[in-house]
């Protein structure tokens, strides 16, 4: 078993505590992981991005090499663009449709929808209205980690119990409503996969 | 066997406490800022009164570590590179001193320069310095080493660096911790004068620093971290050292080859194991993270008699971080075409926070110097420093830590009258005080603006050794009461603002004025931790 995911974003939108859970849920399925994260000047609201490498033997680099990445999961959609060098044929891409504009630049976002509605293994949703409805608005990123979790193999109560683990300190009520924006997202993928298969 | 999930910089706490380290000194700067943190935040590492506050800056940090291992105790320093550059002085002359408890310099590179002003190799320091350079792969090694450095900087007497680069700061893997030692007794020097470095002993200590060079060199040679792997295809031989080996061996799992690899995690260089590889292959590789020191030291200044390929010649480039690609390509392996990054992807810099308060700076300064001439801002390094981009475009310098004060100085002595100098709270008592004293003792016509955020905003919202205190360090220096101005960065105040740096511009001295509101961050976060703590109440 090999999994090579990118988590992508901006500064600030919570790519750390996606990776964080998808170690703790590793770690505690007895997997090898090794996961590189962006610390300093881009967390100021710039683009950022984390490896996460897990494995059933030992894993060599620190990086995933271009072109093998299983999944890109992304918290923001032209984020999710920039790393297409990173996916491996096949590779699925999890994207918030949601964009998060902080440049005078930032392109037509229906040309940035174009562009991931072209790959082959895509699905793109808005996880900040999903978060909304869940009275949850900082929980987009957990939302989008629930709709990759079917991508994952992990089992999915290892992930739960890695929220609880993490969000544990802020409560139970935090700690509830991250698991429901797990759900949520898993629910969606699962929708989409039976359409997609059928 | 307890595992933990560590990054790199968290693994060489960790491994620093485990081994018995009574103090750890540090100024914060990305990527080695999480190793103060981690002990900061261990419980035990508090029970046992591990020391681990922040330090003004580098310098002070090494010579207090240096004062630990005088009375005997294992201390820690912890910078990026350029901080050595600060620490420099007090580094080099520890060689000189030695070290009694067991001292160990981290050093974090940052190859790319992802949150710095340049790419230097911190291993030329060691070098320079003539101690042992540890220079780990992964986090285990990052533990371990600390072990293992402990025991000889105390076997030789001698501080040992640790260098790592910014993506093994960065990464998190599985690491095996041991048993934890206990701190050293306290234990004065030996020798009443070891530390005394006048001449006449200077000279003796030189000799003793130099008469260890063999044993350190023989340490490296049985070291568990330089580690030769025979192949049978000896046409190529590579040596590589630090993360670049996890990038061959990545390279090496989906490609099978059979080079004979020389793996270096230890410095001074392991000679004999040098000339074996260079004795058997045809040709040489040389893979390493940073500046290109152990090719170097290969092909000499001739380059003549052996072949070694590397970032000399083009086989890598001469510049930036490592990655499992460029090694691939290194070693000739086809390269795989990925895909490409859509045309209308655009870059994405990182910005001021909406709400910060040197936003609201910028503004009253870009205003208050409207009708002059542009080109007379010094400024320095922090979150401020992106002032420099649209929409403020406001500054033209930064240099190095402290350098804004000194360079409009400079600049006010060739005639740029009036020059501006926009320096951060922290970097201020980092640097800045001493180039403040040069500018008073001169009334220098400058104008610095301080700028007060109450924190250490860049490298993460940090204790601000400068907290409260600058007015007072101002007056002390000798800056003119009435030239000190604090101001409150906001819109509402911005045309007194405007107002009151104008005037301070037209002063012909030293003045100050400091924009004080705090990060909206670490304002944010406090406000958190408060309403928590009245929710629990
Ligand atoms: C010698 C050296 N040490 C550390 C750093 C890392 N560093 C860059 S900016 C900064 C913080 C500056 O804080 P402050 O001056 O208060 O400005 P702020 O970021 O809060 O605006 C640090 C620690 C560096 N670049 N050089
Ligand atoms: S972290 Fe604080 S000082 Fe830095 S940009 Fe944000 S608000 Fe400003």
């Amino acid at each position: 078993m090999k999994k090579d995911i990118i988590i992508a974003g901006v500064g600030g939108q919570g790519i750390v505590s996606i990776a964080a859970i998808i170690g703790y849920a590793a770690v505690e399925a007895g997997l090898f992981l090794k996961q590189s994260e962006v610390h300093g000047m881009s967390q100021r609201g710039g683009e950022v991005s984390s490896h996460f490498r897990l494995s059933d033997k030992e894993v060599a680099s620190d990086l995933i090499p271009q072109g093998k990445a299983d999944i890109i999961i992304s918290v923001e959609p032209m984020e999710a663009l920039r790393y297409l060098p990173m996916l491996a044929p096949g590779g699925w891409v999890i994207t918030n449709s949601k964009p998060f504009i902080n440049i005078p630049n930032y392109p037509d976002i229906d040309l940035i929808l174009g562009e991931i509605e072209n790959l082959p293994n895509h699905l793109a949703f808005d996880a900040d209205n999903v978060a909304k409805e869940l009275r949850a608005t900082k929980s987009a990123n957990i939302v989008l980690l629930g709709a990759a979790s079917p991508f994952l193999d992990i089992d999915y109560v290892k992930l739960e119990n890695a929220i609880r683990l993490i969000f544990g300190r802020k409560g139970e009520a935090v700690v509830n409503v991250n698991l429901d924006a797990l759900k949520k997202g898993r629910d969606y993928a699962e929708t989409y996969q039976l359409t997609a298969s059928i | 066997m307890k595992r933990l999930l560590l990054l790199g910089d968290e693994a060489i706490a960790q491994g620093a406490i485990d081994a018995g380290l009574s103090g750890a000194y540090a100024y914060p700067g990305t990527p080695s800022t999480e190793i103060l943190e981690y002990i900061q935040h261990s419980k035990y590492a508090k029970e046992n009164k591990i020391h681990s506050t922040w330090s003004a800056n580098e310098k002070t940090a090494m010579e207090a570590a240096l004062g630990m291992s005088y009375a005997g105790k294992r201390a820690l320093v912890c910078m990026k590179h350029v901080g050595l550059n600060v620490a420099a002085d007090p580094f080099i002359n520890s060689a000189i001193t030695g070290a009694n408890g067991g001292v160990i310099v981290a050093s974090a590179d940052d190859p790319s320069m992802h949150s710095s002003q340049n790419e230097q190799d911190s291993r030329f320091y060691g070098k320079f310095a003539m101690v042992p350079v540890l220079e780990p792969s992964s986090q285990q090694e990052a533990y371990d080493m600390m072990h293992y450095g402990y025991d000889i900087s105390e076997k030789y007497q001698v501080p040992v660096l640790l260098r790592i680069t910014t993506r093994l700061a960065h990464s998190r893997a599985g690491v095996v911790v041991r048993e934890v030692k206990k701190q050293n007794e306290m234990e004065l020097p030996k020798d009443s004068i070891q530390y005394v470095l006048l001449p006449s002993n200077a000279r003796k200590r030189y000799k003793i620093l130099l008469g260890i060079q063999p044993s350190l060199e023989t340490e490296s040679e049985n070291s568990a971290y330089n580690k030769y792997f025979e192949g049978s295809d000896k046409s190529l031989g590579i040596i590589v050292s630090g993360i670049a080996y996890n990038y061959l061996m990545e390279n090496k799992n989906e490609n099978n080859f059979s080079f004979p690899v020389l793996k270096i995690g230890q410095y001074p260089l392991p000679l004999k194991m040098l000339e074996k590889i260079a004795g058997e292959c045809d040709e040489i590789l040389v893979i390493e993270e940073g500046y290109p020191m152990i090719e170097e030291s290969l092909t000499g200044l001739l380059g003549k008699g052996l072949k070694v390929r590397g970032r000399f010649d083009g086989t890598i480039l001469r510049y930036g971080e490592l990655n499992p690609n460029i090694v691939a390509s290194a070693l000739g392996i086809k390269e795989f075409k990925p895909m490409q990054v859509p045309d209308l992807v655009v870059s994405r810099p990182p910005a001021l926070c909406g709400g910060c308060p040197h936003i609201d700076s910028f503004k009253a300064l870009n205003e208050a110097l409207d009708g002059l001439s542009s080109g007379r801002s010094f400024s320095d390094i922090g979150c401020y420093t992106l002032g420099a981009l649209p929409p403020y475009e406001s500054i033209n310098s930064c240099v190095d830590m402290g350098a804004s004060i000194t360079m409009a100085k400079g600049a006010a002595d060739a005639g740029l009258v009036p020059s501006v100098a926009v320096i951060g709270d922290s970097t201020f008592t980092h640097s800045g005080m001493t180039a403040l004293l040069d500018a008073v003792n001169d009334k220098s016509p400058i104008t610095v603006l301080i700028l007060d955020n109450e924190t250490t905003g860049m490298t993460g919202g940090q204790f601000s050794p400068a907290n409260g205190k600058i007015e007072f360090i101002c007056k002390g220096l000798g800056v003119d009461e009435r030239h000190i101005r604090v101001i409150e960065p906001l819109k509402k105040n911005h045309n007194d603002n405007v107002r009151i740096m104008k005037e301070e511009l037209n002063y012909n001295g030293v003045s100050v004025i400091i924009p004080r509101r705090e990060c909206v961050v670490t304002l944010a976060q406090k406000t958190k931790e408060k309403r928590k703590a009245a929710a629990s109440k």
